[in-house]
């Protein structure tokens, strides 16, 4: 076993920049002899609006909080940095933000010259909307249909999510530091191990590990380094946080994690098969892992992400305590949404707008999906959304539709100074609302296609 | 039936880690966890915990619950359900999908004493 060769790759963060990164156990990984630090800063979770709306869903002190630890880190040891899907969405924006925070890191630090690769994985919509015009058929995701136009007219930026191929190119070519456009969680990791001549089925899979950092591990914490190591048979798995153990139930817990099938991950060059994989225990605080398998795809693939605006947004908070108003709620919602529909019509029209009352105390948290949608407590908090094609008109609506409850006439009423308490009056201006409009596969030749890499010195 | 002669425990009391979280945009996923390998068999075998009963439960037709399978490595009952609009879209809860579980602390599954 001792002669046998390994790789260790280090991951200290599920999404940089989403909370710091914690200090303690990613000094200790360093010392653990990593050869790589991987860190992924990607999610869809955030919802739509920082990729439609090309903004970075986490405080620029964060990134370069992480950003700072990863480039000294690396460059303290001499080995390379991977940081993917950079600043949450992957945009060409969020790239050239991250190689800039790795400028200013190694410029101030004198850490240079230090040799920077940057893939862009954003699409433009045009060409995509040229190959559907060629017969290629987009399909989608989730049931979704094949990607068409008027798809595409509705979508304001788009991200292609890259697998392991142009980050082995970037490693090729000299690269030390590199970030990454949208990529797969997967493939950031897999890269330097494929490159090494590691098994596929391995690489990937202790990618799909390694993704969310300390959450294969337990007790359950965040931002916490673990090292995975991979060799020609094996994984093994260790946290760098000394409360935590990675265990064979916390290890197969997180395989599962976020995915519709947990036997299954698919990326760009084919697909992880986990049917047959063996978690043992190797002491208290270390796992194996073992039997994952890896499935060419016929022709590789490229999952495409889009969003696009749905209108502008205003939101309105209050609260109602009169318990003869709380047993009439539906009827207080529906005189407000009347006295919308005088001013504007409809709801839901094209071109028009849309209104939701959020009551929390009733279902605020699971919407249509609340088994028990009563209220059984003394208060309820409302929160009215309104969307619009203007601002104007998103505040009226959320304005008229909440001040109407304060109005609402019901058969019987003792509060005849008002029926709703306003947690201030006021009109609150949100970020306009976005919709996931894309969500698909595009067929490749090559799983290079699409990404663009531009090589850099800095600190030179 | 199973829990006139056996005994019924809450789903809550039997499970270490029951959650929800997307997954992809347009799903939420739902992991049960369990360590006591009974109660992991128990949870396999249940009629309380089929795609009809969580359609019912969560008031969505039986279609929309795209996935149900047991994954023994994790000793875990996994579904997944379709949301009405992708996550994160106005008027959509719960915008990461990680408050969609409570409602399953409830679900009383049958134990058999015998096991």
């Amino acid at each position: 076993m001792s002669t046998q060769r390994q790789m260790r790759l280090m991951s200290p963060t599920g999404h940089l920049g989403f909370t710091p990164i914690e200090r303690g156990s990613f000094e200790i990984g360093l010392r653990h002899e990593p050869d790589a630090i991987v860190a992924d800063s990607g999610s869809c979770d955030i919802g739509p609006y920082p990729l439609g709306s090309d903004q970075p869903h986490s405080p620029r002190e964060w990134q370069m909080h992480d950003i700072e630890l990863i480039v000294r880190g690396a460059r303290e040891l001499g080995i390379p940095a991977i940081i993917g899907s950079a600043s949450d969405t992957g945009t060409d924006r969020g790239v050239d933000d991250y190689v800039a925070m790795v400028r200013e890191v190694v410029e101030r630090e004198r850490l240079g010259p230090v040799r920077v690769a940057a893939i862009y994985s954003e699409i433009d919509r045009e060409l995509l909307r040229g190959l559907i015009r060629d017969g290629v058929e987009i399909a989608g995701l989730n049931g979704r249909p094949p990607l068409d136009e008027a798809t595409l007219d509705r979508t304001d930026r788009i991200v292609g999510v890259m697998g392991a191929e142009p980050i082995i190119d970037a490693l090729d070519a000299g690269a030390e530091i590199i970030i990454t456009g949208r990529a797969s969680d997967s493939a950031i990791f897999a890269a330097p191990a494929l490159r090494a001549g590691y098994p596929k089925a391995l690489a990937y899979c202790l990618g799909k590990l390694l993704e969310c950092a300390s959450f294969c591990a337990e007790p359950y914490m965040g931002k916490e380094t673990v090292i995975g190591t991979i060799t020609d048979e094996e994984l093994i798995l260790e946290p760098m946080h000394p409360g935590q153990r990675c265990t064979p139930a916390s290890v197969a817990g997180h395989a599962m994690y976020e995915r519709i099938d947990p036997f299954t991950e698919t990326v760009s060059a084919g697909s992880l098969d986990l049917r047959g994989i063996r978690y043992e225990a190797i002491d208290e605080r270390r796992t194996r892992v073992t039997g994952p398998r890896f499935i060419d795809a016929p022709r590789p693939t490229i999952k495409l992400e889009g969003a696009g605006k749905v209108g502008e947004r205003a939101l309105a908070i209050m609260g109602i305590r009169d318990p003869i108003t709380l047993s009439y709620l539906d009827e207080v919602i529906a005189f407000a949404r009347r006295k919308v529909e005088e001013r504007f019509g409809p709801p839901g029209q094209p071109g028009g707008y849309e209104l939701f009352y959020h009551v929390f105390g009733r279902n605020g948290v699971m919407g249509y999906l609340e088994p028990t949608p009563e209220v059984v407590g003394h208060e309820v908090g409302v929160v009215v959304e309104a969307v619009a094609p203007t601002r104007v008109m998103a505040d009226e609506i959320a304005a008229l539709g909440s001040r109407n409850m304060f109005y609402a006439r019901l058969p019987v009423v003792k509060g005849t100074a008002g029926g709703a308490s306003f947690f201030s009056d006021e009109v609150l201006a949100a970020r306009p609302g976005y919709q996931w409009t894309v969500a698909h596969v595009l067929p490749v030749d090559d799983p290079r296609e699409l990404f663009r890499t531009r090589l850099l010195t800095v600190g030179g | 039936m199973a829990g006139e002669t056996g005994t019924t425990m809450k789903l809550r009391d039997m499970a270490t880690t029951i959650r929800s979280k997307n997954a992809g945009v347009d799903h939420v996923t739902f992991d049960i966890i369990f360590r006591e390998p009974r109660y992991y068999e128990a949870a396999k075998r249940s009629e309380a915990l089929t795609p009809q009963r969580i359609a019912e439960l969560y008031r969505i037709p039986v279609e929309d619950v795209v996935s149900f399978v047991a994954f023994d490595p994790a000793q875990a009952i996994k579904f997944t359900i379709r949301r009405r609009r992708p996550a994160g879209s106005p008027g959509e809860p719960d915008t990461f999908g990680s408050q969609m579980y409570p409602p399953l602390f409830g679900i009383e599954i049958a134990v058999d004493d015998a096991d």
